[in-house]
């Protein structure tokens, strides 16, 4: 039905475990992304959704199951292996270091170099002006892309580590929460840069606890809840509000929202 | 406009112009440099003029530099979030393994250094894989480590001279090795000959020039600081080091191999005691169990004096530099005055406190914080 999902997934996860010590945080979650879709990823709070993305990125080893990406089974020893096969992260406590600079932050782990053996360098010209011109693309003007990164906003923040995770995500990127403190014109930013590089044939998975943001851009919902799958729905098959009660367990959420006046 | 084409490629009207001031605050290594000319400017007014003729700057560079190449290991290491304890006892340690190499096995240097330099990075490696593995602080294992090496220098020492806490006679053992030079004594004799030729620097009445050169570990220590602040400030490595220091798990999570970095740091900075230890035994001709003693806490008041933050990923190898000059002055400096010499200790642990206050309020700068 849907051209783009008829591409070989670029990256399988099939029932994948995690524990730590006695607490099973993942209980068998199997998901897939293909090239030019976006697959959002949903659910409660420690539903396991962060949990089951760093699987995904090589920063936790799943306890079972496997992960297949461009068709073979992949062991992802660190972030680093899983970067060098073209997956990017934005992670929820958005991997950045207040005390470095905007530029050294977004270059972090993969620093471009000038010169050749023991000369070659850090090449900060080409660096700086890189991550000015990404910035903008994100819609936010850098005061001076050697400023700290201590020193910026939380959305700014929040977006640097965007910027820094669509430039490098050669396939998959990966993005955990990315709009919880954006303010509206750089949401829909965000919004925009997910729709673009999924139509340049990036695989994009997005968490994000607002319905809204979901509908406007994902190809397929997945609903996690208590680490396990509540099923995957297409675009059209669910309507925002079956969507938004799967998320939240429905009963409650219909019941809090009488109380409430339905604003929620 | 030309005064406004700064870093920046378009100027927000959000940004002051910056002066040039609150730039040079931002600069770890400003309050050892500011230190640097407050201990001369003391100096200047206190001491006897010989500290600053010729004679009396390789006086005080000379210890400086042997601090100095301790504290900018000691630096790097802090940068990358890790402290090493051990530093003076592998002096002493290295010192044991490199005079056992020269003295008892007879091992020509272009051997016994390099076998030295690789000794002293496996122990530091050691101490590495034990912080990386039990996931410790390091001060507490190097803590460890510190009366560890210290204890198998002795042992070691007694086993090597049968019963003494010295060894003796390394100087004659490389007599004539082409490579003493390099690592003992004084550089660029003939240049200082020339000089007292022509009349430009202090002569003995002979003719014969009061300083004969510069010594080697002057020279060692300026290598190994430019190095070092290169690599720090211009390397990809040195933004890892950064970065592992700043915060390690999102290092990681960015595709740094932190532990990679920080096990190379516990054994660069076990090279550097090495080095120290290689070029103090050269140049006394002995090596003893008490090398080093207390060093660790010197290169780090060094380190901290130089901007290093205690919790890591903030610092500078020029500071460690201008930090390790600041004691040689002073130890040294106070020779040249009628104050008595203790207040050398005195001084310190002032000069840690007020440095500890500043680089913090430095830190909030940086950071924004308030
Ligand atoms: N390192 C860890 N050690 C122990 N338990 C963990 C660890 N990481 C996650 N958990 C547990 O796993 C569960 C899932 O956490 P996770 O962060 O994946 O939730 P989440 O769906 O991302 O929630 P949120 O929407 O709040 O971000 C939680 O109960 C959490 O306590
Ligand atoms: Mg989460």
């Amino acid at each position: 039905m849907n051209s783009r999902t008829e591409h070989a997934p670029i990256i399988h996860m099939d029932n994948i475990e995690k524990h730590f010590g006695n607490v099973i945080a993942l209980a068998g979650v199997s998901f897939d992304v293909s090239p030019g879709e976006c697959h959002c990823l949903l659910g409660d709070n420690g539903a396991g959704k962060s949990t089951f993305i760093k699987t995904m990125s090589g920063v936790h080893k799943p306890t079972k199951g496997s992960i297949m990406f461009e068709g073979r089974e992949m062991h992802f020893d660190s972030p680093r292996d899983s970067m060098e096969a073209g997956i990017a992260t934005v992670y929820q406590d958005l991997a950045m270091i207040p005390l470095m600079s905007v530029t050294r932050n977004f270059f972090m782990g993969r620093e471009p170099t000038k010169g050749s053996g023991p000369f070659k360098r850090f090449d900060t010209e080409t660096a700086n002006a890189i991550t000015m011109e990404q910035m903008k693309k994100m819609g936010i003007n850098l005061r001076a892309p050697d400023q700290a990164v201590g020193t910026l906003s939380g959305g700014e923040r929040q977006t640097v580590a965007i910027a820094r995770a669509v430039y490098f995500g050669a396939k998959v990127l990966i993005l955990d929460e990315p709009t919880s403190a954006l303010g509206v014109r750089q949401t829909s930013n965000v919004l925009a840069t997910i729709d673009r590089v999924r139509k340049d044939g990036i695989g994009v998975v997005f968490i994000t606890h607002n319905v809204r943001h979901a509908m406007a851009v994902g190809d397929r919902f997945t609903v996690l809840n208590r680490g396990k799958t509540l099923g995957t729905a297409q675009r059209g098959q669910i309507t925002p509000d079956e969507l938004q009660d799967l998320m939240a367990g429905g009963q409650e959420l219909a019941q809090l929202e009488g109380s409430l006046g339905g604003t929620v | 406009m030309a005064a406004d084409s700064t870093a920046t490629t378009q100027t927000d009207e959000r940004i002051k112009q910056e002066s040039l001031f609150t730039r040079l605050m931002k600069r770890p290594e400003l309050g050892a440099i500011a230190g640097v000319i407050l201990v001369t400017v003391f100096f200047l007014f206190t001491a006897d003029p010989a500290m600053f003729s010729l004679a009396g700057f390789m006086n005080f560079m000379s210890p400086a530099a042997q601090l100095g190449i301790l504290a900018i290991g000691a630096a790097l290491l802090m940068v990358g979030g890790e402290f090493d304890l051990s530093l003076g006892s592998m002096v002493a340690f290295a010192g044991l393994f490199f005079g056992a190499c020269v003295v008892t096995f007879g091992i020509p240097l272009l051997f016994a250094i390099p076998l030295t330099l690789l000794f002293a990075a496996l122990v530091g490696n050691l101490n590495g894989q034990i912080v990386l593995r039990t996931g410790l602080p390091s001060f507490i294992v190097t803590l460890a480590f510190l009366f560890i090496l210290r204890g198998l220098s002795l042992v070691g020492l007694k086993w090597a001279t049968d019963g003494s806490t010295q060894l003796r006679g390394v100087r004659e053992a490389v007599e004539g090795d082409w490579l003493a030079p390099i690592f003992s004594g004084e550089a660029f004799p003939g240049l200082f000959v020339m000089l007292a030729e022509a009349g430009l620097i202090d002569t003995f009445k002979n003719g014969t020039p009061k300083v004969q050169g510069i010594p080697v570990e002057i020279l060692w220590f300026v290598v190994i600081a430019l190095i070092a602040n290169y690599v720090l400030t211009r390397t990809p490595y040195g933004n890892w080091i950064f970065a592992s220091g700043g915060d390690a798990n999102a290092a990681s999570n960015s595709g740094v191999p932190v532990r990679r970095v920080k096990l190379s740091l516990f054994m660069i900075t076990a090279c550097c005691a090495a080095m120290v230890a290689i070029i103090t035994v050269l140049d006394s001709g002995s090596t003893d169990a008490r090398r080093g003693f207390q060093k660790e806490f010197e290169a780090i008041i060094a380190a901290v004096i130089g901007g290093c933050l205690l919790t890591g990923g903030y610092g500078s190898a020029l500071g460690a530099f201008f930090g390790a000059i600041i004691f040689g002055m002073v130890l040294i400096g106070l020779t040249y005055t009628d104050i008595d010499q203790d207040w050398y200790l005195v001084f310190l642990g002032g000069m840690l406190l007020i440095a500890v206050v500043f680089n913090n309020l430095i830190r909030k700068r940086v950071t924004g914080e308030r």
